[in-house]
């Protein structure tokens, strides 16, 4: 097993803690309002969601990638937006930290992160420039103490309500992927305005919207990592992030499965459960199946994190195949559900609208794919 | 930092009662694929020593309990909420134990591990429900009990606690040292959490034998236990009751008419 008593108990946890405090009320109302409430988030943080793989010395609880990835999947089969903020100290937003900071940098911006006291955002993506990330235009021009950035960022999760961001840039604008900088940018400097937050399908609940930088004056000692090495630091960054979104799809599939079980033993349609109609009963086959399948993926690309070992064709896999198999599952749910499954007061209307990104965000899957054949038919 | 006051919280790991089910025939428990759950009223227990080292950090928190070897995740999971350490009294003796073996046995783990001022316990556990074990503790340990017990406050070696009645409560202060059962209005037990979990498998369980308790296996387990269960069983469910309509008075002339008809009346 991949797993030991300790992560059954993490897991015991996550789950304890995401029946008591995510309740069908609360989530109705993050729905309604589109805020999150900040009591959960302190709460999340004295459990200790927020610093799942982040050492000890800096605050965190000193646990593992198989720790991190069960409590996304507890999370998250109960609200996904919840998850999103488990995901982004843990993963995009402490990542690049974690990966490339100093002694003094970790000091001052992780270990905030890790508490909850502050929010950080992940700024990769561009108006032009998505799948493509090196071909980002942010530029961060040299000047004395300091590098003047500009540009704009697009699709940033929590850019609304984030303190502070980590901007990748360009610093040769000749070199293509190898001409890229990481930045931690303070929110509130000179220069950085957000846009609008977007109006989005799902995951309602956690605010994305563009991150604008207009002469910002950044200091030399807030370059994370070093001059032209962000991109790796970037990609890195997204191994871990993969593996949060594979968890995200297993955790809202699973509860997609539940529901789907459970209404179809209720349901009663030409005088017997819907259950007991083969058509129905096979689809539900076929869903627990895959999201076996699913969760075997995800839990082996997390053991190989822990191990060590290379996982970034292992992380694609699983972000691909459970994303995918998580948007197939949510459709057949609202399928057996039939008119039910389209109106917002059953659990599976929510869940097939917040899945539908995990395709998408995080590396598309077409993006998982390049990855893949990239590691297998490299030169 | 010094330690201060020693607590001490008896615990129990009981099968999850909501899953489980009573074999019609054999008339046992059906305990396979049971999980296994800390009982509930034992987690208002370690809350409520929780609550106090909240206050004063000085409080030492010990659990203890009577269990086979997988009682242990019960244990982590109490050192997971806060517990500074665990003891498993574990044993074949000690198997079979009624409650007054098992207070027995636990009496003599608590003597051993020496000088505790406040013991809590579950007011009972949701398998036997006796509610047994904590009193009969207290009494082989000589210090008096308050059970029921729905707050505490403690102030040097006072502890005034407010005991639950069926229409209210009652205020009673006692002296350290001194054992308290809890319910579960006492508090709302805390999570644990993943720093504590990560911790918590780092230390060491200590687990004791009738040995090292010093207790004859003739003091333990089925062997000392007077009581024992001799059968049990689901009793038959009734059979759906009849709704009556009508007027008030149609359907008390119908309610006499059915007595009679049943020889009742």
């Amino acid at each position: 097993m991949v797993f030991t008593q300790q992560h059954e108990l993490i897991r015991k946890l996550a789950r304890d803690f995401a029946q008591k405090e995510l309740t069908p009320d609360i989530l109705d109302q993050v729905e309604e309002t589109g805020v999150f409430p900040q009591e959960i988030l302190k709460k999340m943080g004295k459990a200790g969601f927020f610093g799942i793989k982040i050492p000890k010395e800096l605050g965190g609880t000193g646990a593992d990638t198989r720790a991190y990835v069960i409590v996304m999947e507890e999370i998250a089969r109960v609200s996904a937006v919840a998850s999103l903020y488990v995901s982004s100290p843990n993963s995009l937003s402490g990542g690049p930290l974690q990966l490339s900071g100093t002694p003094e940098q970790l000091e001052k911006y992780l270990r905030p992160v890790v508490t909850g006291e502050k929010i950080l955002a992940f700024a990769l993506t561009e108006p032009g420039a998505g799948s493509d990330a090196a071909g980002m235009t942010t530029t961060a021009v040299e000047d004395g103490d300091y590098y003047v950035l500009n540009g704009r960022k697009t699709f940033i999760t929590m850019a609304p309500f984030s303190d502070l961001a980590i901007v990748y840039a360009k610093t040769d604008m000749t070199k293509g992927a190898k001409g890229i900088t990481a930045f931690i940018v303070d929110m509130k400097l000179e220069g950085v305005s957000c846009g609008k937050p977007e109006h989005k399908m799902g995951l309602i609940g956690c605010g994305t919207s563009d991150i604008i930088l207009e002469n910002v004056r950044v200091h030399k000692s807030d370059i994370l990592g070093e001059i032209n090495q962000g991109f790796i630091n970037a990609m890195k960054t997204l191994d871990t992030g993969r593996i949060g979104v594979a968890a995200q799809s297993v955790g809202v599939a699973q509860a997609a499965l539940d529901e789907t079980i459970k209404y179809a033993k209720e349901r009663k349609q030409f005088g017997k459960r819907i259950a007991d109609f083969q058509a129905i009963s096979f689809m539900i086959a076929e869903m627990a199946t895959k999201l076996e399948a699913a969760k075997q993926l995800l839990y082996d690309a997390a053991y190989k994190k822990d191990m060590n070992e290379n996982t970034t064709m292992a992380a694609s896999m699983a972000k691909w195949f459970a994303s995918e198999t998580c948007n197939e599952i949510c459709a057949k749910a609202v399928q057996i559900h039939g008119g039910y499954g389209y109106m917002k007061e059953y659990k599976v209307e929510r869940l097939y609208r917040d899945c539908r990104v995990f395709t998408i965000y995080e590396g598309t899957s077409q993006v998982q794919q390049m990855v893949i054949a990239g590691q297998l038919l490299r030169k | 930092m010094e330690i201060g006051m020693k607590v001490l919280v008896c615990v129990k790991q009981v099968p999850d009662t909501n899953e489980v089910k009573i074999d019609p025939v054999k008339g046992t428990l059906i305990r396979e694929g049971v999980p296994s759950i800390l009982n509930p009223d034992d987690a208002n227990a370690l809350e409520a020593a929780l609550a106090l080292k909240d206050k004063d950090p000085s409080i030492h928190i010990s659990v203890i309990t009577m269990g086979p070897p997988q009682a242990s995740v019960m244990l982590r999971e109490c050192l997971s909420m806060g517990a500074d350490a665990a003891y498993l009294l574990s044993d074949r003796a000690f198997g079979g134990a009624d409650t007054c073996a098992t207070s027995t046995t636990l009496a003599a783990g608590i003597k051993k591990i020496g000088d505790v001022d406040i013991i809590f316990a579950g007011r009972q556990a949701i398998d036997g429900d006796t509610a047994q074990v904590g009193p009969q503790t207290a009494q082989r340990l000589d210090i008096p009990v308050i059970t029921y017990v729905q707050d505490v406050q403690v102030n040097g070696d006072a502890v005034t606690v407010q005991r639950q009645l069926e229409d209210g409560y009652e205020v009673i202060e006692v002296k350290t040292p001194c054992l308290l059962t809890a319910v579960k209005e006492l508090n709302e037990p805390r999570y644990m959490s993943i720093y504590n979990i990560v911790d918590a498998y780092k230390k060491d369980i200590t687990v004791w034998t009738h040995k090292d308790v010093g207790l004859s296996p003739e003091e333990c387990g089925l062997s000392a236990s007077p009581t024992q269960v001799w059968r049990s069983f689901t009793p038959p469910t009734k059979g759906k009751g009849e709704m009556l309509k009508g007027t008030v008075k149609e359907m008390a002339a119908e309610v006499v008419a059915k007595l009679k008809e049943k020889h009742a009346i």
